[in-house]
């Protein structure tokens, strides 16, 4: 079974130098497996990064999520929204304070044969309230291929220094 | 402690995705009629770790979810141990297993039209002087509307197979179901050290 070379490939990165509602990668190629796309957001009221696929604002969008923050009463939960207009990816959102990340897959992006799913991992280290550890199983109700990614805070903007970089996952030989 | 990326010169997360570390090695898309198991063999010896990246639909009838076993080298004795924990949507619990013939991604496989996501390493895979060791994030959402009240779920696991053999072969099976539904689809990968 010979190895094919290949590795992540960055398809866009943004590092903010202003307040910015709204980072969207456009045009992205249908040519990889997975996209992985890392967020290290930072706002000013804690507010939950989502995400928009092909501009849909449609209740097209659901999540399952398991959270730990480790203060407070549950100091872990999990949940699940339905028919939103966005697809959370995280539970716990950004401080200005403090630097963290949401690591997001996008599986099988680009085929048109079945919704779509992505799964996250995000955390942050704020102190509580607002740190927390989460990881999420989210579904995009729409066979579409992704071309257009949006990232926003479910009720603010991002700050500068907010970094987002957007990667395309090549798969093996069959 | 920054690393800096000795590619581009950035410091950060993105170091080593920017320093090519991760390499396919093959991949599976289920044809029309499903398969019963996915199995790579002949791994190359060459890398640190491996990872799974695998979009999942099984062809369990009734329910919008199934599992999935993992396997080594075809060794299907009671050598495998896991942990996980496990959210329901609802409330969050631990599971484990021991000496089993499997480590199991416990409801995180999806069936009749829903479909689930794992990422699976498996670390230091060709070392003989110790035993294997995985973890895994994997799940699935149904938008609470799952077939009998089945919906999603996410676990995150490790796994432990007692052998101190190299791995070369992997093989993983839906539990309920009895084969891979059409599209769904296994990635290896090699990841440097």
């Amino acid at each position: 079974m010979p190895a094919k070379t290949g590795t992540y490939t960055l398809i866009s990165s943004t590092t903010l130098t202003t307040t910015t509602a709204t980072v969207t990668f456009s045009s992205i190629p249908a040519t990889y497996t997975d996209l992985f796309l890392v967020v290290n957001p930072l706002s000013t009221n804690n507010r939950d990064v989502i995400l928009r696929f092909n501009s849909d604002t449609g209740t097209n969008y659901s999540i399952t999520f398991v959270s730990g923050y480790g203060g407070g009463t549950p100091a872990y939960s999990s949940g699940r929204t339905t028919n939103q207009g966005f697809m959370y990816a995280d539970y716990y959102g950004p401080s200005n304070t403090s630097q963290s990340v949401r690591q997001i897959n996008i599986m099988d992006y680009s085929n048109t044969t079945t919704y779509k799913t992505a799964i996250i991992r995000s955390s942050n280290a704020t102190a509580y309230p607002g740190g927390g550890v989460d990881a999420i199983a989210g579904l995009w109700r729409s066979t579409s291929a992704i071309s257009t990614i949006a990232v926003s805070l479910s009720a603010d903007s991002f700050l500068s220094g907010s970094v987002f970089k957007l990667y395309g996952i090549e798969a093996g030989n069959p | 402690m920054t690393v800096g990326s000795v590619k581009t010169g950035a410091v950060g997360l993105s170091f080593a995705l920017d320093n090519n570390y991760m390499e396919p090695i093959a991949t599976t898309l289920v044809g029309s009629g499903g398969v019963n198991s996915i199995t790579f063999n002949d791994i190359p010896q060459t890398y640190k770790h491996l990872q799974v990246r695998a979009i999942t639909q099984s062809n369990r009838a009734t329910y919008s979810r199934d599992e999935f076993v993992i396997r080594f080298n075809s060794d299907n004795g009671t050598n495998y141990s896991w942990h996980e924990i496990y959210g329901s949507g609802s409330s969050i619990s631990a599971q484990n297993e021991t000496s089993v013939n499997r480590i199991l991604g416990q409801d995180c496989v999806g069936a009749n039209g829903w479909w689930g996501n794992a990422i699976i390493d498996i670390l230091d895979y060709t070392n003989t002087n110790k035993f294997k060791t995985v973890r895994f994030l994997a799940g699935l959402d149904t938008n609470n509307a799952g077939a009998s009240g089945y919906n999603g779920a996410i676990v995150f696991t490790s796994g432990n197979w007692r052998n101190t053999d190299s791995i070369n072969s992997i093989s993983i099976v839906p539990t309920q179901g009895s084969a891979w539904n059409q599209y769904s689809r296994f990635s290896l990968y090699g990841i440097k050290g």
